[in-house]
Parts: C-alpha cells; sequence; structure tokens
C-alpha cells in the first residue's frame, strides 16, 4: 500500500480511492493527529475510541506549535486493516482534526519512548543493575544507598527488554511516556 | 463591521444574520437575557415548546422539511439534557441543527451550581461538533462556525453552550464573512477515476440498481433533479432507504419501493441479485444489509458518500467515491453522455423481466373486510384523500412509519419528515410542529401509533397556542406494535409489557387541550372522517382505531439475507432462529 495520509479540504486523489486488500490479522499502527489545541480535543480523540470499541496501546499528546494552537497526539493501536481505515477515517470526521498521518505505512518512521525505572537493591544485585544500565545506555537520575532511578530512552521494545532484566534485580515502580514518532526523511 | 454589543444581542444577530426566522425553545435562568433579547425584536418567531425534546425534534422537522438548519433555545442542565435525545436523532440521521443552551456563569462552573450540567461533556458523542464559549469576544465567531459546520459535508447538529456571564458582557460582534473562513471544507468534488471506471461499470451492467438514501435529499433539490435524469436515460431500476424517499418519484416507473427489513420484495430482491450496485447518499444500515456475509453476494458495489468514514465501514466495496452527492452525480452524467450514453440493452430488458415477475407478488396486498380498520387500509385511504394536497408527512416510529412507508408515495423531497437511524418514539408529533411553521399554508400530517404519540403529548400545547394546524392521523392498536410482532415471532407470543390498558380517551384529550378530536373505528366511515380532519382548520387528533393484531410484513428476519423474505403471517412460523434472535 502506498503512502496514506488524511488531509481534509483535498480535492483530488483523496487517500480513500485506495482499495486496500483487508485481512483479517491484525496489525500494530502508530498514528499522529494534528489537532487544534482547544478544550476537550482529547476527549474527542479518546472518546471516539471508547465509543467505536478501538484499542488504544499507548497515547502521547502534548502542544507542538504555540502560535498556532496545535497539538500533536501519537496514538499506538491494534486492529485488522479495516479497522485500521476506519480508525484513520473517523479520527478524520472530529472538527478540530487537521491531518492523520499513518506512520506505520507512510515509510520508515522513528519511534521512542521514554521510561524512569526504580529499583531497589543492595551488593551484588545494585552493582549489575548499573552494568546493564550501562549497556542499555540508561541514565541515573536519582540515587539513594538503596535504589536508583533510571532514565531509559528507546523504542518500547527495547524499555520492555530493560524492564525485564531488572524485574530480578529489585524493580519497583515504572513511569512510561508512551511513544512519540517521526516519520524518517523530509 | 464590527461592532459593541452584548453576548446576549449577538446571538440574536447572528441568526438573523444566519438567515434564521424561527427558534424552537423553552426558558429558564440561564439564557434569560437571551430570551430579553428576543422579547425586544420582531424578526424571529420563538416557538414556546412544552419540553426542550420538542424543540430540537421542531427543529429537526424544520431543517428535513426546508433543508435550512433548525434552531433550538433551550436552558442550561435539565434543558439541555432533555435535549439529548434530539441531538442523538439529528446526529444518526444527518440533520442539520444548532442547538444553542445556557450554562452557569463562567466562574460558577465545576461548583455543582444550581442547573449546572456538563453539557459539552455530556453532548460531545452526540453532536458532530460542540463550543463552550468562555468568552463575549469569540462568540460571534462561534455561532457563525457553528451553522457552518451543521451544514457543510455531512450535516449533523451542533450545540454552543453559553454561560450566563458571557451573555451579560459587552464583545465586539463581526457579522458572517462573505467567504467563509473556516478551516472545514469537505471534499465536494469525486475522484474522477473512480467515475470514469463506475461509468464504464455502468455501460456493461446486466442487473444494475441503484440504491439511494437520505443523502440524495440532504445535498440538496439538484441531486434529486441529478438523480432523475440518471434513473430515467439508463433505465436502471431504483430502491430507496427510508431516509431518502421522495428523492425519485414514488410514481416513476423505474421505482421499485423502499427496500431493507419491511422493503418491498422486488426492491429487495433486486438488491439480492444484481451485478452493480450503486450506493448514492446511503450508508449500508444493518436494517438495509441484513446478513452481512450473504449480502447482494455476486455484485460490483460502487459506493457515493461524502464521509469518508462510511466507506468499508459495514460493506467493502469495489469503487468508492467520497464526495457530494450532487456533485459526483454530475460528474457521472457528464461522463456518460461524453462516452456515447451506453447501456446493456439486452441485459437490462431481461434484468426487467426479472423485475417484472417479482412484482407481481405484490407484497403489499391486504384484504380490507370485516368491521375492523386494517392499517394499511387506513394509510391506503389517508395516501388517495390527500396525494393531491401540498402535503407534509411526519411519523413516530414502529409499525405504523413502515406501514406508512410502504403505502404513501412521495414526488418530491424533503416531504417526508421520520427518525430513521436512531428509531425516537416521539420524534412525529414535534416534528411535525415544526414542519407546520415553516410551511404554514401546507398539509401537515404526523402519522402515529398511539404509544409513540404519547411519548410528546404535551407538544399539543404548542399546536394550539401557535395555532399550527398538524393533523396527528394516530393508528391506534392498543399495543406497541412492533414491539408485540417481534414477540409473536420470537419469544413465543409471550407479549410482555407491550400494551397499556390505560390509553386516554383522545377526542377528550383534544378537546382539553383546545383542539379538535375525531374518533374512527368503522371502514365505512373512514373516508368521511379523513376528509372531516383535512378541512378543520387547526389542530386535530385524529384516534383511528384499527386491527390490533396486524403484522407488518415483508420482513427479513434478524440475521436473514434480503431473499429470505417473510411475506405473510403463513411463513412466520420457526422463521428466525436463535442467531437472528439476539439481534435487534
Amino acid at each position: 500500500m502506498s503512502a496514506l495520509q488524511i488531509k481534509k479540504g483535498s480535492s483530488k486523489h483523496s487517500a480513500y480511492n485506495l482499495r486496500p486488500n483487508f485481512s483479517d490479522v491484525s496489525e500494530k499502527h502508530t498514528l499522529a493527529v494534528i489537532v487544534d489545541n482547544e478544550a476537550g480535543v482529547l476527549a474527542r480523540v479518546i472518546g471516539l475510541f471508547g465509543a467505536r470499541g478501538y484499542n488504544i496501546d499507548s497515547l502521547t499528546v502534548a502542544e507542538i506549535d504555540h502560535a498556532g494552537h496545535r497539538s500533536r497526539i501519537t496514538i499506538c493501536t491494534t486492529g485488522t486493516p479495516q479497522v485500521i481505515e476506519q480508525i484513520k477515517a473517523q479520527l478524520g470526521r472530529i472538527v478540530p482534526v487537521h491531518e492523520v498521518h499513518d506512520l506505520t505505512v507512510e515509510g520508515a518512521a522513528v519511534e521512542r519512548e521514554l521510561a524512569l525505572i526504580k529499583v531497589q537493591g543492595d551488593g551484588e544485585k545494585r552493582v549489575e543493575a548499573l552494568r546493564l544500565a550501562d549497556i542499555f545506555r540508561a541514565n541515573v537520575v536519582d540515587s539513594t544507598l538503596e535504589s536508583f532511578v533510571f532514565e531509559i530512552t528507546g523504542t518500547p521494545e527495547k524499555i520492555d527488554a530493560f524492564a525485564d532484566l531488572m524485574r530480578p534485580l529489585g524493580l519497583v515502580e515504572v513511569a512510561r511516556t508512551g511513544v512519540a514518532a517521526l516519520s524518517r526523511g523530509l | 463591521m464590527t461592532r459593541q454589543m452584548t453576548g446576549a444581542k449577538m446571538v440574536v444577530q447572528a441568526l438573523k444574520d444566519q438567515g434564521v426566522d424561527v427558534v424552537f425553545g423553552y426558558p429558564g435562568g440561564a439564557v434569560l437575557p437571551i430570551y430579553d433579547e428576543i422579547f425586544q425584536q420582531n424578526d424571529i418567531r420563538h416557538i414556546l415548546v412544552r419540553h426542550e425534546q420538542g424543540a430540537v425534534h421542531a427543529a429537526e422537522g424544520y431543517a428535513r422539511s426546508t433543508g435550512k438548519p433548525g434552531v433550538a433555545l433551550v436552558t442550561s442542565g435539565p434543558g439541555a439534557t432533555n435535549a439529548v435525545t434530539g441531538l442523538t436523532d439529528a446526529l444518526l440521521d444527518s440533520i442539520p441543527i444548532v442547538v444553542l443552551t445556557g450554562q452557569v456563569p463562567t466562574f460558577m462552573i465545576g461548583s455543582d451550581a444550581f442547573q449546572e450540567a456538563d453539557t459539552v461533556g455530556i453532548t460531545r458523542s452526540c453532536t458532530k461538533h460542540n463550543w463552550l464559549v468562555k468568552e463575549t469576544d469569540a462568540l460571534a465567531a462561534t455561532l457563525h462556525e457553528a451553522f457552518h459546520v451543521a451544514t457543510a459535508g455531512r450535516p449533523g447538529p451542533v450545540l454552543i453552550d453559553i454561560p450566563k456571564d458571557v451573555q451579560f458582557a459587552t464583545g465586539a460582534y463581526t457579522p458572517p464573512q462573505k467567504v467563509s473562513t473556516s478551516r472545514y471544507k469537505p471534499q465536494l468534488k469525486g475522484d474522477m477515476d473512480a467515475i470514469n471506471e463506475l461509468v464504464a461499470a455502468m455501460e456493461t451492467a446486466k442487473k444494475p440498481i441503484f440504491y439511494t438514501g437520505g443523502g440524495v435529499i440532504n445535498s440538496g433539490p439538484a441531486a434529486s433533479q441529478l438523480l432523475r435524469e440518471l434513473v430515467e436515460q439508463t433505465g436502471f431500476p431504483i430502491t430507496s432507504t427510508l431516509m431518502g424517499l421522495g428523492a425519485y418519484p414514488a410514481s416513476g416507473d423505474k421505482w421499485l419501493g423502499m427496500l431493507g427489513m419491511h422493503g418491498l420484495y422486488e426492491a429487495n430482491m433486486a438488491m439480492h441479485d444484481c451485478d452493480l450496485m450503486i450506493n448514492i447518499g446511503a450508508r449500508f444500515d444493518d436494517r438495509i444489509t441484513g446478513r452481512i456475509d450473504a449480502f447482494s453476494p455476486n455484485s460490483k458495489k460502487v459506493h457515493i458518500d461524502i464521509d469518508p468514514s462510511s466507506i468499508n465501514k459495514v460493506i467493502r466495496v469495489d469503487i468508492p467515491i467520497v464526495g457530494d452527492v450532487a456533485h459526483v452525480l454530475e460528474d457521472i452524467l457528464k461522463v456518460w453522455k461524453a462516452r456515447g450514453r451506453k447501456t446493456n440493452k439486452e441485459g437490462l430488458a431481461k434484468w426487467w423481466g426479472k423485475i417484472n415477475e417479482w412484482q407481481k407478488v405484490d407484497c403489499l396486498k391486504f384484504t380490507q373486510s370485516g368491521k375492523t380498520i386494517k392499517p394499511q387500509y387506513a394509510l391506503q385511504r389517508l395516501e388517495a384523500l390527500t396525494k393531491s394536497h401540498d402535503r407534509y408527512i411526519c411519523t413516530e416510529v414502529g409499525q405504523h412509519q413502515m406501514w406508512a412507508a410502504q403505502y404513501l408515495g412521495f414526488d418530491d423531497p424533503n416531504r417526508w419528515m421520520t427518525s430513521g437511524g436512531l428509531g425516537t418514539m416521539g420524534y412525529g408529533f414535534p416534528s411535525s410542529i415544526g414542519v407546520q411553521m415553516a410551511h404554514p399554508e401546507s398539509l401537515v400530517i404526523n402519522v402515529a401509533g398511539e404509544a409513540s404519540w404519547l411519548m410528546n403529548m404535551q407538544e399539543m400545547g404548542t399546536a394550539v397556542q401557535f395555532r399550527l394546524p398538524v393533523k396527528q392521523f394516530i393508528l391506534n392498536n392498543e399495543r406497541l406494535g412492533m414491539v408485540r410482532q417481534w414477540q409473536e415471532l420470537l419469544h413465543g407470543e409471550r407479549y410482555s409489557h407491550s400494551w397499556s390498558e390505560a390509553l386516554p380517551d383522545f377526542v377528550k384529550l383534544a378537546e382539553a387541550f383546545g383542539a379538535k378530536g375525531i374518533y374512527c373505528d368503522n371502514p365505512d366511515d373512514l373516508d368521511d372522517a379523513i376528509m372531516e380532519m383535512i378541512n378543520y382548520d387547526g389542530p386535530v387528533i385524529f384516534d383511528c382505531l384499527v386491527e390490533k393484531h396486524e403484522n407488518c410484513f415483508p420482513m427479513i428476519p434478524s440475521g436473514e439475507p434480503h431473499n429470505k423474505m417473510l411475506l405473510g403471517d403463513a411463513s412466520t412460523k420457526d422463521a428466525i432462529g436463535n442467531t437472528g434472535a439476539v439481534l435487534v
């Protein structure tokens, strides 16, 4: 399937005229949704997923253009190709939504997530945690005599892997931001 | 052009500038400043309803019968929550309405103040868009944008929540711009490659059918004209959903009648057997498709819709065309003519031969005998006696609604107001008030069941106060007829709570409100009684006592495809399987 980009007001060759060959296999997609930064816009997006029974695996949102009142919502979702198409079309109907990008099909994209991970321990376990943190290029951002807080950035899979390794070494708490993503190149 | 005025004055000014001539509403504490402004002007008429749900349905009736957005004005809290059913109804049927709600002052929002409700939160999922306006300076632009969003693209309901301090405060008012500055601009023109592909399919199709819906009517009168031209020139048969009746005339010779769960045999059989289905402004609703995996199995499917999310939502289509119906039809005609006006004449002749055989089944036949009025007969007589009038028909929801769709004919768009998607009992009566306001000289009839009608009967006060001569034609079977029918077919004839043992005397009820009541239970008196209703200059409640256990046929049972229709009582035994029973 070629690049699928939903822009309102485009006059011809709409993305909807693509005819994807739908299958019943679920896929993970990362969507970037550019919205007006106005009251209730996040509730509209989340409400859509709730009302129509779509999945949200992760969601991040922040203002990206203060002067233009724009926010970017990054949603990781799972569904069959038909459901993914519906999600994009339904997002496109929301009045304050400007653009919907499916980063999974629009060519290569960079996906990053940040996590803070608290580990408790002493002796050999403490040393091992530090050694692994070094391998994963995680930074120590807080330290006491019996604990560390690591800051790690990477793909969700990398963070999963790091958290799994920390579990036997005394994992206490995890805070994750959800995925931020951009397409590669121009 | 910018002028300083209070928020309340801005509301009235914006309505005037948007061409609004009537507002349906109900006052309350949080909208008093706006009511004060309404009091001091004569350009906009205000119709005082008896319940906020009535205001929204009346605005819907006004909108459906004129093509212009309807406007309702209600107070905060209960005023807003009472409007929710009407908003949802308008959302599902794509009806453009603008609802203005009062709100507690901005500094009290969130304090659980008297008559405070989270109106934009509650109505977020039942409006196309909504706004809470917190600054008077933003009010004018929001009001104009609301009218644009309600009417542009796929129409729908919008709501503006206006706190009382914003109504009192003074700000800058700007009139609507000649050229819309809104960022919301849905695509109108269809993709030409897809249109070419469709025309090529039309040229060779042996068994084509047009399946049209409310989108044709929403697109405006030009769309109906273009549709008629396309049908006449190609000679293809045409059927329509409940929402699309009137776009193509019922008296036209290519007309197969309504399709769907209670649609005509020939229409559903043709949908099932066709090889090219051209969906124009309909949305493959479950009342239309029946069982999805057996829906029209051998056809190439084309879908013309202004809303991209309608495409492939329910039925996977081969040629999707996103655009406004009138724009797309114009291009189809242009391309089809330029390519030589070709159709598969031989295939079409055979196709019509098959359709004529289905038509011979005469699926709407019934026998009126004895001393009890059959509901079908009542509608047949109503049709015969009102057909020549400048007539608008509203309905409530249930058996009578389906019979009205089957037995009344509509030759023009915007003449048929019914609650299709949401199926709102209580829609018809207030809707008829909105229609009558828009068309004061016309004959406006609400075909009702007694149970639906009672849901918004308080609006008799509105009809009498504003001298709106709406005719309430109640097919009274003393039952919730459609519920009773499903209980008979699906639930072992256990009629759980589907009748009323305490119905009012409708004639006395009419008189209590200062209207006219007519009672008829004898087929021999029916014509005279209907004529008396038509000729009476004022609102009428017509209590037509009909056969209590009549079922509505044809019927596609839940979970069955189009070619498994039930045609009459004899075929109903065990017709609906266990899987069908869980569907609605």
